[in-house]
C-alpha cells in the first residue's frame, strides 16, 4: 500500500478533497449550506473544480450524466436536511440504472445527532433503500477509508449509488490519522469476474440447434464495454440483436442484425421477433416489466440464458435455463470461443421481412411532428451526438428514432422514469466529455422540472444543447387518457408554459424556435453549429401518440401499431 | 404471529454480519419490501467482535424467500445468508414462562415442567416463572399444555441455529 506522506495538519474535509483528488475527481457538483461548510472550504485550494447548481437534484443528474458518459463516478456534495432529501430523486435514478455516484451530504454535529438539530435530516435511513450501500460518519480518521471504500462499492460489480453522510464536528475536525490510502475493510462485498466456466460451456451448449435467436442487449452489457465482444458473438451466430432503452448504442443500430428496441414503445419488428424466437439470450439486462409486459406470455417455447453480474437478477423476474454470473464482456469473450454459426438463414430474412413491412413511421399531418424533429436532427448530426432524454413520449420518439451507434452515447432514465433528467444530466455529460457534442431531448414538462439549471450552463459556459419538444401536454398519461381513459383529460394540460426562447434569453442563453416543417432543418443546422449553450424550442402537434404500443401488463402479442378503433380496456399492468 | 395452519411455510435464515450500526435496519428493509412477516429476530455475537450474528424465522412462499436471500446478501454489511432446515442444522430457542397456580394445580404444573425439562426461576405471589429450553416444537408443545392454567406472561428468545459438521453456519 502506498503511504501519502502527511506534512501538516489537515481536516476530515480537506482529507476527503485530497481522497477525491486521488481519486482522479475532477468535477464536484453541488449545492452549499451550513454543515457542509467545512468541504467547500477544502475545495477552494482544490484542483477539483465545482459546479454550482441551483438545486440539488441537478445535481445528482448532472453527477449522473457525467458518470455515464464517461464511466467514472459522479460526485456530488450538499448540505444538511433539505439539501440531502432533495438528492433522493437523483439517487434513485442512479440506483435503478446502476450508475456510480458518491453522495457527500453535510450533517449536524454528532452530538446533536436525533435531537432536531436545524436542518438535520436522518439521510443514511432516508436513502437506505435507494443506496448500493451508505456511511454515516462517525470519526474523522475514518475519512480516507469510507472514501476509498465508496468509490470501490460505486464504481465495482453492479454499479450504483454510495452515500457519505459527514457531521460537521467530523469534516472540520483534525485528521490525525497516518495515511488517505488505507485499507479497505470490506469483507462482506465481492466482485463477480470471469463467470463459472462450467456455466458458460452449458450456455454455449444452449445455442446448438437454435434457428431463430436473439440476443437481447441491456444496459449491463455497456456498464461492461462489452461492445465489440456482443458484436463478434452477434456476427459469429447470425443472431439478431435487440436492445433495451439503456442498451441503446451497445450493438450498432444501423447494423442489418440490429431489430432496435423492443418493449411497450420499441419497434414492432423487434415485438414480433420476441414473440417467433426459439432462443433468447440477456447479456445485462433485467428482464425489466416494461420489455416483458406479461411474463407468463413471454417469449413462449424459447430457451431463456441470462448473463447478469448481479446475483440477486437471475431468477427475479424470469426463470431462465441457463445463467451465468459474471462480468458481461469477459462472459462473452469466453462464449465466442465455444459456439459456431448457426443456420439462421430463414431467420435473419423473416426478421428483415418485418423490418420492411413494419417500419416506425409518422407523419406531420396534424401539424409538425416530434418524430420528424427528432428524426431531421439525426440526420442534421449523423447520429453522431450524445443524446439524454427526459422521461415521456419525447424519450421513447427519441429513442425510435435518434439511432445509437456507439456505447455511452444515449442517456436516459430508464428504471426510474425521473421527469427532470435530461437537461442537467447533459450538462454533466458535456462535461464529462469535451469534445463530443452533447444535446438533451425533453419534453416541456420535464424540462420545466429542473430548467433552473440554465444558470449553471451558461455561468459555467458549457456549450450543451436543449431540444424542447413543447406539446403542451404531459403528453405520455394523455394519450393513456385517450386510449385507456375515455379521453377523460386530467391533470395532464400544461397551460401557462414559458416562452421558452425568452426564458433562455433571461439567463444568456441563445434560443433558436421551430414551429414549421419547412424551416426545422434550417433551424437545427444554425442551433447545432451554435457555439456555447443553446435551446431549441420545437412547438409541436398536441396530441400526436407514440407506436407501436404494447400496453403495460400484456405480452407483445398485443401490440398495436396504430390507434385501435375499438375502446381498449384499462392496463393491468402498473404504469 | 404466526398463524398455525401456515406452518409449513416457516422459513430459518441465518445470517453472518458486519458489526456496525444499521445492519438491522438494511436486513430488515429487504423483508419489508417484499411484504415478509418476520417471526422471530436473534441479533447476537459471534466468535469474532467484527461480526454479529441474526437469526431470523419468517414466513411466506419460498420463490420470494430465495429471492430476500439473494437481496440480503447484497448488502455490503452481509457477509453471508442462508436458510436452514431442520437436517442440516441444529435449532434452538428459549422460553421464560410466568404461570398462576392455586393449591390444586401447583402439583400438576410442576409435574408438567419436570416433563419438558423446564426450570423453576421463581416462585412468588403464587406465580412461577419456568425457564425452558428446547426446539421451537417443544416450547410450544410446553405452552399449549400450561394454557389449560393460567399462562400470564410469555417471552421468547427466537429460534438460533447452528450447521452441523464442518459447514459454517
Amino acid at each position: 500500500m502506498k503511504k501519502t506522506s502527511l506534512k501538516k495538519s489537515m481536516t476530515g474535509a480537506e482529507a476527503l478533497i485530497k481522497c477525491l483528488e486521488n481519486q482522479g475527481v475532477e468535477y464536484i457538483f453541488g449545492l452549499s449550506g451550513g454543515s457542509a461548510i467545512p468541504m467547500f472550504d477544502a475545495l477552494v485550494n482544490s484542483k477539483i473544480k465545482l459546479i454550482l447548481v441551483r438545486h440539488e437534484q441537478g445535481a445528482t443528474h448532472m453527477a449522473d450524466g457525467y458518470a455515464r458518459a464517461t464511466g467514472k463516478p459522479g460526485v456530488v456534495l450538499v448540505t444538511s436536511g433539505p439539501g440531502a432529501t432533495n438528492t433522493v430523486t437523483g439517487i434513485l435514478t442512479a440506483q435503478m440504472d446502476s450508475v456510480p455516484l458518491i453522495v457527500l451530504t453535510g450533517q449536524t454535529t454528532t452530538w446533536g445527532l436525533g435531537l432536531d438539530a436545524f436542518q438535520e435530516a436522518d439521510i443514511t435511513n432516508i436513502s437506505m433503500p435507494v443506496v448500493k450501500h451508505n456511511y454515516l460518519v462517525k470519526n474523522t480518521n475514518d475519512i480516507p477509508r469510507i472514501a476509498k471504500e465508496a468509490f470501490h462499492i460505486a464504481s465495482t460489480g453492479r454499479p450504483g449509488p454510495v452515500l457519505i453522510d459527514l457531521p460537521k464536528d467530523v469534516s472540520s475536525g483534525i485528521f490525525t490519522g497516518t495515511s488517505l490510502n488505507p485499507p479497505m475493510d470490506l469483507p462482506g462485498y465481492t466482485v463477480p469476474d470471469k463467470g463459472n466456466t462450467r456455466d458458460i460451456q452449458k450456455m454455449a451448449k444452449m445455442f446448438k440447434g437454435a434457428t431463430k435467436p436473439l440476443l437481447l442487449v441491456g444496459h449491463g452489457a455497456m456498464i461492461a464495454k462489452a461492445h465489440k465482444e456482443v458484436r463478434a458473438l452477434a456476427e459469429k451466430l447470425n443472431s439478431p440483436v435487440i436492445s433495451t432503452l439503456l442498451g441503446k448504442g451497445v450493438f450498432p443500430e444501423t447494423h442489418p442484425l440490429s431489430l432496435g428496441m423492443i418493449g411497450m414503445h420499441g419497434t414492432a419488428y423487434s415485438n414480433k421477433a420476441i414473440i417467433n424466437c426459439d432462443l433468447i439470450c440477456s447479456i445485462g439486462c433485467r428482464w425489466d416489466d416494461r420489455i416483458n409486459g406479461n411474463n407468463d406470455e413471454f417469449c413462449i417455447g424459447a430457451k431463456k440464458l441470462h448473463i447478469d453480474i448481479d446475483p440477486a437478477e437471475i431468477g427475479k423476474v424470469v426463470k431462465p435455463d441457463v445463467s451465468v454470473i459474471g462480468d458481461a464482456r469477459l462472459i462473452v469473450e469466453a462464449l465466442l470461443k465455444k459456439v459456431a454459426r448457426l443456420d439462421t438463414d430463414e431467420w435473419v430474412k423473416e426478421v428483415q421481412f418485418y423490418k420492411k413491412e413494419f417500419p416506425l413511421k409518422y407523419n406531420n399531418d396534424n401539424g409538425l411532428s416530434a418524430q420528424f424533429v427528432i428524426d431531421e436532427l439525426y440526420k442534421v448530426t449523423k447520429g453522431k451526438m450524445v443524446v439524454t432524454t427526459d422521461v415521456g413520449q419525447h424519450q421513447m420518439w427519441a429513442a425510435q428514432f435518434y439511432l445509437a451507434d456507439k456505447p455511452d452515447q444515449w442517456l436516459s432514465s430508464g428504471g426510474a422514469g425521473t421527469m427532470g433528467y435530461g437537461y442537467p444530466s447533459a450538462i454533466g455529460a458535456q462535461l464529462g466529455r469535451p469534445n463530443d457534442q452533447v444535446i438533451a431531448i425533453c419534453g416541456d414538462g420535464g424540462f420545466q422540472m429542473t430548467l433552473c439549471e440554465l444558470a449553471t450552463a451558461a455561468v459555467n459556459k458549457i456549450p450543451v444543447k436543449v431540444l424542447i419538444i413543447d406539446n403542451k401536454y404531459l403528453g405520455m398519461v394523455r394519450q393513456w387518457q385517450e386510449l385507456f381513459f375515455d379521453n377523460r383529460l386530467s391533470g395532464v394540460d400544461l397551460e401557462g408554459n414559458p416562452d421558452f426562447v425568452k426564458l433562455a434569453e433571461s439567463y444568456g442563453i441563445k434560443g433558436f424556435h421551430i414551429d414549421k416543417v419547412s424551416q426545422t432543418r434550417k433551424v437545427l443546422t444554425e442551433a447545432i453549429k451554435y457555439k456555447g449553450p443553446c435551446l431549441i424550442h420545437a412547438e409541436v402537434a398536441k396530441q400526436d401518440n407514440v407506436f407501436p404500443m404494447v400496453p403495460a401488463g400484456k405480452s407483445a402479442y398485443h401490440m398495436f401499431l396504430e390507434r385501435p378503433k375499438t375502446k381498449l380496456e384499462k392496463p393491468t399492468g402498473s404504469t | 404471529m404466526a398463524q398455525k395452519d401456515n406452518k409449513k411455510n416457516i422459513h430459518t435464515i441465518s445470517m453472518l454480519v458486519a458489526n456496525k450500526p444499521g445492519v438491522l435496519v438494511r436486513i430488515a428493509m429487504v423483508f419489508a419490501r417484499r411484504g415478509y412477516n418476520i417471526d422471530s429476530l436473534v441479533v447476537s455475537p459471534s466468535h469474532t467482535p467484527r461480526f454479529s450474528r441474526m437469526t431470523i424465522t419468517a414466513q411466506g412462499n419460498p420463490e420470494t424467500l430465495e429471492q430476500i436471500i439473494k437481496q440480503a446478501n447484497k448488502l455490503v454489511d452481509v457477509i453471508h445468508a442462508s436458510e436452514h432446515s431442520e437436517m442440516d442444522a441444529v435449532h434452538s430457542e428459549l422460553a421464560l414462562i410466568k404461570v398462576k397456580y392455586t393449591k390444586t394445580t401447583k402439583p400438576i404444573i410442576a409435574k408438567l415442567a419436570k416433563r419438558f425439562h423446564a426450570r423453576l426461576l421463581d416462585d412468588s405471589d403464587n406465580l412461577f416463572i419456568f425457564e425452558q429450553a428446547g426446539s421451537t416444537e417443544k416450547l410450544d408443545e410446553f405452552e399449549v399444555l400450561l394454557k389449560k392454567y393460567s399462562v400470564i406472561e410469555m417471552v421468547r428468545t427466537g429460534k438460533v441455529v447452528m450447521v452441523k459438521g464442518h459447514e459454517k453456519t
